[in-house]
């Protein structure tokens, strides 16, 4: 690991703005990706910026009846809580189909968004990534890429966002609350939050450089059944293959999101009329454009088949 | 100028300004000129209560809080495995939370209450948990047992808690300590000698022991 200094965030604001200031300079929240990359020389931060200080922990109702859940909310807190379980089921599902019980204790709603991808190459440091050292190529394309993205990818790129638990607030129509260092505040919508690649795969998301997040906020619960599904090679402790996010009500209509296919969570909004007409209407659409390798092109259809099973364990639910 | 010459820190070093004239010409994200890691590394004042006794130190602010308890307060029951937070090993209890101590770094812990496997029970007067996984033969190697031991200790907290978890089948109810329960929770630490079975057992009886 390369050597940084370290200070403790005092406020939001001063905590953007201490980033800012310091080419290089990172936040550090639980710390469970980024102390990882950092022990690979993948991240090389000179200083960190704690916030764990920041009172960034609570869960409040908002004035429009959704949630607001603090930034640093931890993945256990925001999984058990009563209200994310009774109202936002799909996000209890998804944080507890990640990880395991010591990285949920530690890692924060904020940082799980800004987990980096899991890409075997990008760890690999021998190896060229363009998300790791911008213009060395890709050693994904071409090589194995069987737990790698069939769409939203491009040619310097085919990564994918690793997480469960924004699969879920994709589907639930989150908004990121943020803080600049000028001390403006930011509403981003989840859905333009992540970035696809595109040629310029090392930017993840939309944040500005020194910009933090401050809070999660879901909109008024919208009822129907909650369910995560996710097929992953293990039973638990290990990424997605596809992971399918769904809120499907009485009459079948719904919404729904995948995870483990793209750049961040994947869902096509006017692929959604299609749901009660079954996953067979309804993937075509999903995944129109997707560009699978050889090792991954089964991913297509275990999208298919996944969607199919959640569309039919929430018509047993209903 | 590659991105690979900018960020070796060596190179920039000897380099010096003709360094930070290229880098302007950087897109802003590769702009990260390095501390100089031959200078003496940045420390930090921490105080840890462990097992029930405060220490303060001066820590490279590189130190996890894995080697922070091993390194530096020698104590060892807490072992090193893969050091990735995938293994487990390096389970702790932190203010009676499990984490991955390996993926912490010790100035994120200053004033917190850190539990280890010595701190959990004595030889002459043991932790349930520990009395248990001998009574139940829950280890082999015993590598991962201080790890599994800590972690099982939380997870019948969690449990009693009522933090949900992926097997429930309604996570609207309070979990049980069932055997698929605490397989799944349990998946955070490894035991390569396969003592998983034996271990469930410990964990179930001393849940019941409880009840």
């Amino acid at each position: 690991m390369k050597a940084f200094t370290y200070e403790r965030a005092t406020s939001p604001a001063a905590a953007a703005a201490a980033v800012a200031a310091r080419p290089g300079a990172k936040f550090i929240a639980g710390g469970t990706n980024l102390l990882d990359l950092m022990k690979l020389e993948i991240e090389a931060p000179v200083h960190l910026v704690d916030v764990n200080t920041l009172s960034l922990d609570k869960i409040e109702p908002t004035d429009s009846g959704g949630l607001r859940i603090g930034a640093l909310v931890r993945n256990t807190d925001l999984a058990a809580d009563p209200r994310v379980r009774r109202d936002y089921g799909v996000l209890t599902r998804a944080i507890v189909a990640g990880a395991s019980g010591q990285l949920r204790n530690k890692a924060t709603t904020a940082g799980n968004l800004l987990q980096r991808t899991r890409c075997p190459y990008f760890y690999d440091t021998n190896q060229p990534c363009n998300k790791r050292k911008p213009g060395s190529g890709c050693a994904a394309i071409g090589g194995y890429s069987r737990q790698l993205g069939i769409i939203g990818t491009s040619d310097a790129c085919i990564a994918t966002y690793p997480g469960d638990m924004a699969v879920a607030m994709r589907v639930l129509d989150a908004t990121v609350e943020t803080v600049q260092p000028s001390g403006a505040t930011r509403r981003i919508p989840i859905t333009d939050f992540h970035r696809l690649w595109g040629d310029t795969p090392h930017i993840d998301t939309n944040l500005q450089p020194g910009e933090l997040i401050t809070a999660v906020t879901l909109p008024k619960p919208v009822g129907g059944t909650h369910i995560y599904h996710k097929v992953r090679d293990r039973a638990s402790y290990a990424y997605a293959l596809v992971s399918v996010a769904a809120i499907v009500q009485r009459d079948g209509s719904g919404h729904v999101a995948i995870g483990g296919i793209a750049p961040k969570p994947w869902r096509v909004e006017a692929a959604e009329a299609a749901l009660p007409q079954g996953a067979k209407a309804v993937t075509p659409r999903l995944l129109a454009g997707a560009r699978p390798t050889k090792d991954n092109s089964f991913k297509v259809p275990l999208v298919e088949r996944t969607l199919a099973a959640v569309l039919a364990q929430a018509k047993d639910a209903a | 100028m590659s991105q690979n010459e900018i960020t070796m820190s060596r190179r920039g070093v000897i380099a010096g300004g003709a360094v930070g004239v290229a880098a302007s010409a950087l897109p802003a994200e590769a702009q990260t000129p390095p501390l100089d890691q031959r200078a003496a590394p940045p420390t930090m004042p921490v105080t840890l209560k462990v097992n029930g006794s405060t220490h303060r130190l001066d820590l490279d602010t590189r130190t996890t809080l894995l080697d922070a308890l091993r390194e530096h307060w020698k104590l060892t029951g807490t072992k090193k495995g893969c050091d990735h937070g995938q293994c487990g090993a390096c389970t702790v209890l932190v203010d009676g939370r499990r984490i991955n101590s390996c993926l912490s770094l010790a100035v994120m812990h200053d004033g917190d209450s850190i539990t280890t496997i010595e701190g959990l029970g004595k030889p002459d007067d043991l932790h349930p948990m520990q009395a248990a996984f001998i009574k139940h033969d829950g280890y082999q190697c015993g590598y991962c047992t201080p790890g599994q031991i800590c972690s099982a200790v939380a997870v019948l907290d969690e449990i009693k808690r009522g933090v949900p978890s992926h097997v429930q089948a309604d996570i609207a109810t309070a979990p049980a300590v069932t055997e698929m329960e605490i397989r799944e929770r349990m998946s955070g630490n490894i035991c390569r000698c396969g003592a998983y079975s034996n271990i469930i057992e410990a964990m179930r009886d001393v849940a019941g022991a409880k009840a």
